[in-house]
């Protein structure tokens, strides 16, 4: 069941972010709805992970304020993350869906239901007493999705999930996210795969050197691009 | 894992406690390393909790440790052989009495080559200022003890002030008899030891008694009762009932009978007023 | 123990004094090992995680601690347990108890210095993931102290060994007194000092033997866990 506090829209405010010296993004304002995936493309440098690192509260950002659902001040418990390169807890793949949901807060007696059903959902479920440091790239990515999923998250973001993994892993990965999109979670998702942004997004936001280029639907984007850098990132020249 | 580790800690803990109750009746006896690496006690303490009940724990330090020890209330019992040392202890109020117990004797070690030439003598002055003379090496225990006490009288006796008149062989290693034995059979050395420690001493190399018989070597051992008064902890009815064994028939037998190959090492003389 | 035996005749013949030196060392040092660990491995952690003002001398002066003097810690534990010292009312002195409290200041330094480069080097892994999963300080100790639980046990061993091998602290605050605070160390120092260096030397072959046995359970407890937990 949902409490009815959101926390969407995602708001950034004129935030810029400053890491020794190095501007990672700058200045920027956008706004980030309920609904379709939001995908974040760009060229590396682009500012993409930075934007997301700030929505999760894992970078604070030197100046401008950041909004949830209106709030500044939030605890976090709805939103998740996949990072490009997982971290698997030492433990088995049931440990690690355990312990998500354990730091979720959910009651001992009723994770070992939640774990079976969010295995089956990842697709994991003949690996659960598997270790789950000698899963594949692949399984361990999707396992990474079950955990962020155990925490019921409103947003769940992703930094580039699929950039370490080969065609057949991805597509596993890409249909898991069809189906937690299609249950009502947002989903906001950097990727320098044009292909995956084609595939998944219903808004792209387009990034150029710390700023945001263009924010539109995803059909509007791919047929006719607001800016000149990104129709020439949509036709694969490089872009700086 | 977390209950694992509770029931390892419970054990280990009442392997470490458990001693503890069952030694009530015990003391700590501050002690020399001649007493201790002789084997003297080995042999007369089973004798003594035998006869009374009473645990004996020996402190096996050089004399001036010993006694250092006891004056820290760290012991109920010091049972030493350096004379003055002890009736000084007595005199500061950190001991009740002394009562002497039994006397060995000293004996220059040296090697068999006898580099000083002084093999055979019975004239243990004359011994040392030919060591000094010749600067032959020789070890000292330099840690207090009542061997080293007695070395630096004899020294005295011999008229050479040791601290302005040693050199480069006079090696002094601020350490026990057995300690000092070790060195000295490595250097080939002459050594200032008690002959009960050297007959039980099993690292010879190429030592052998160089002099003895003279009689300022001659070692006496006393028994002093830490003061309660000072210490309220100290146990002063099980200490003395130690020291009245050790003085009387049974206790100076025991130490009598102790003999390596044969040959006894300590002399009871409890009975001698003015030792 | 009896005279002009050797050291395997002693093993073989189930010698009761040896087997109490055996056990008293064992007892000694692994208590000390696991009291320190109580203070070592929190404490390595929280050097690890927090940043407070002086942290960088404190872990200057632990890293530095892991080279104490065992000679130096036993005389100041000493000092503090004589009965003319602070805690002198509590009659530890010359207990098997003093010896385990001493030895674990001794090897505390290891532990606390070990664990914290090995956490702050997890750390550094898990920080993105732990802090999305937006996981509390005390429980990202623990969950950070689990995952490291095979280099944590090397650790451990790190500081048994040291406890183990030292003969000063022990010496010191126990008093080697027979049959009572004599630990394999003290007994070789002792049969040294006697002058029975072949007895002295087969006591510490046994030692080793002893400490080679400990890591290999120790191997094998962490292998059989790491086939289980990746």
């Amino acid at each position: 069941m949902r409490p009815p506090v959101s926390d969407l829209p995602l708001v950034f405010e004129d935030v810029s972010a400053l890491v020794r010296d190095v501007t990672l993004v700058n200045g920027i304002s956008l706004q980030v709805d309920a609904g379709a995936p939001t995908v974040l493309v760009g060229p590396n440098g682009a500012g993409k992970s930075t934007l997301i690192r700030l929505a999760m509260g894992l970078v604070a950002p030197t100046s401008g304020r950041i909004t949830w659902g209106g709030r500044a001040e939030t605890d976090g418990q709805r939103r998740a993350m996949v990072f490009q390169r997982p971290v698997m807890l030492r433990r088995s793949v049931a440990g690690n869906i355990g312990y998500a949901l354990h730091a979720a807060g959910i009651a001992r007696a009723a994770r070992r239901e939640r774990v079976a059903d969010l295995l089956a959902q990842a697709g994991l479920a003949h690996l659960t007493a598997r270790p789950a440091r000698r899963l594949s790239g692949g399984e361990q990515q999707r396992l990474a999705l079950a955990r962020a999923l155990a925490r019921d998250p409103e947003v769940l973001f992703l930094d580039e999930p699929t950039a370490s993994l080969d065609p057949a892993a991805t597509k596993a990965v890409e249909d898991i996210l069809r189906a937690i999109a299609q249950s009502g979670v947002k989903l906001v998702m950097a990727t320098h795969d044009l292909g995956q942004a084609r595939r998944l997004a219903g808004e792209i936001v387009f990034m150029l050197r710390g700023s945001v280029g263009e924010q539109s639907g995803a059909e509007r984007f791919f047929t006719a691009p607001a800016t000149p850098e990104g129709a020439a990132f949509i036709r694969g020249d490089l872009v700086i | 894992m977390q209950t694992r580790r509770l029931f390892i800690a419970s054990a280990v803990a009442a392997a470490l406690w458990a001693p503890a109750l069952a030694q009530e009746k015990s003391i700590v006896v501050a002690s020399t390393t001649s007493t201790e690496d002789s084997g003297l006690f080995g042999h007369i303490l089973p004798i003594f909790r035998q006869a009374t009940g009473i645990d004996v724990k020996v402190i096996a330090q050089g004399t001036g440790q010993a006694l250092d020890t006891a004056r820290r209330g760290d012991a109920d019992v010091a049972f030493v052989h350096a004379r003055a040392a002890e009736e000084k202890f007595v005199q500061e109020g950190a001991g009740v009495k002394r009562f002497p117990v039994m006397y060995n004797d000293f004996v220059l070690i040296g090697p068999k080559s006898d580099p000083a030439g002084i093999k055979g003598s019975k004239d243990i002055v004359a011994a040392l200022k030919a060591v000094q003379a010749k600067g032959v090496p020789f070890v000292s225990r330099g840690d207090r003890s009542g061997t080293h006490q007695a070395e630096l009288a004899l020294w005295k006796q011999a008229g050479i002030d040791i601290a302005t008149g040693r050199g480069p062989w006079y090696r002094d290693i601020g350490q026990g008899m057995g300690a000092a034995l070790n060195t000295a059979s490595s250097m080939n050395a002459y050594v200032l030891a008690d002959r009960g420690t050297w007959i039980s001493f099993k690292n010879r190399g190429d030592l052998a008694i160089a002099v003895e018989g003279d009689a300022k070597l001659f070692n006496q051992y006393g028994v002093i009762l830490v003061n309660p008064d000072k210490h309220p902890h100290v146990k002063a009815a099980l200490g003395q009932a130690f020291i009245d064994w050790l003085i009387s028939r049974p206790g100076q037998k025991a130490i009598a009978d102790y003999k390596i190959d044969g040959q006894q090492l300590f002399f009871p003389n409890a009975d001698r007023p003015g030792a | 123990m009896h005279e002009g035996s050797s050291a395997l005749a002693l093993v073989l013949g189930g010698d009761a004094a040896l087997y109490a030196i055996v056990a008293l060392s064992l007892v000694v040092s692994v208590s000390a090992t696991l009291l320190a660990a109580v203070v070592g491995l929190p404490l390595g952690a929280l050097l690890a995680l927090v940043r407070f003002p002086g942290r960088t001398f404190i872990v200057v002066i632990v890293n530095a601690f892991m080279g104490l003097p065992p000679v130096v810690v036993g005389l100041a534990v000493y000092l503090l347990l004589s009965r003319s010292g602070p805690l002198g009312t509590l009659g530890l002195l010359f207990t098997p108890k003093a010896m385990v409290i001493a030895q674990a200041l001794l090897v505390m330094p290891i532990l606390a210095a070990l664990t914290r480069q090995t956490i702050e080097d997890l750390w550094a892994e898990y920080r993105d993931e732990l802090t999305a999963m937006r996981i509390g300080p005390l429980a990202r100790v623990m969950t950070l102290l689990w995952d490291a639980r095979f280099s944590l046990t090397t650790t451990m061993l790190a500081g048994f060994g040291r406890a183990a091998a030292e003969v000063g602290t022990v010496m010191i605050v126990g008093g080697n007194i027979d049959g009572f605070t004599r630990t394999m160390t003290t007994a070789i120092a002792l049969e040294t000092s006697k002058g029975d260096l072949p007895l002295a030397l087969g006591l510490g072959l046994i030692l080793i033997s002893l400490i080679v046995l400990v890591n290999a359970a120790a191997w094998g407890v962490r292998r059989a866990g790491e086939i289980r937990a990746g």
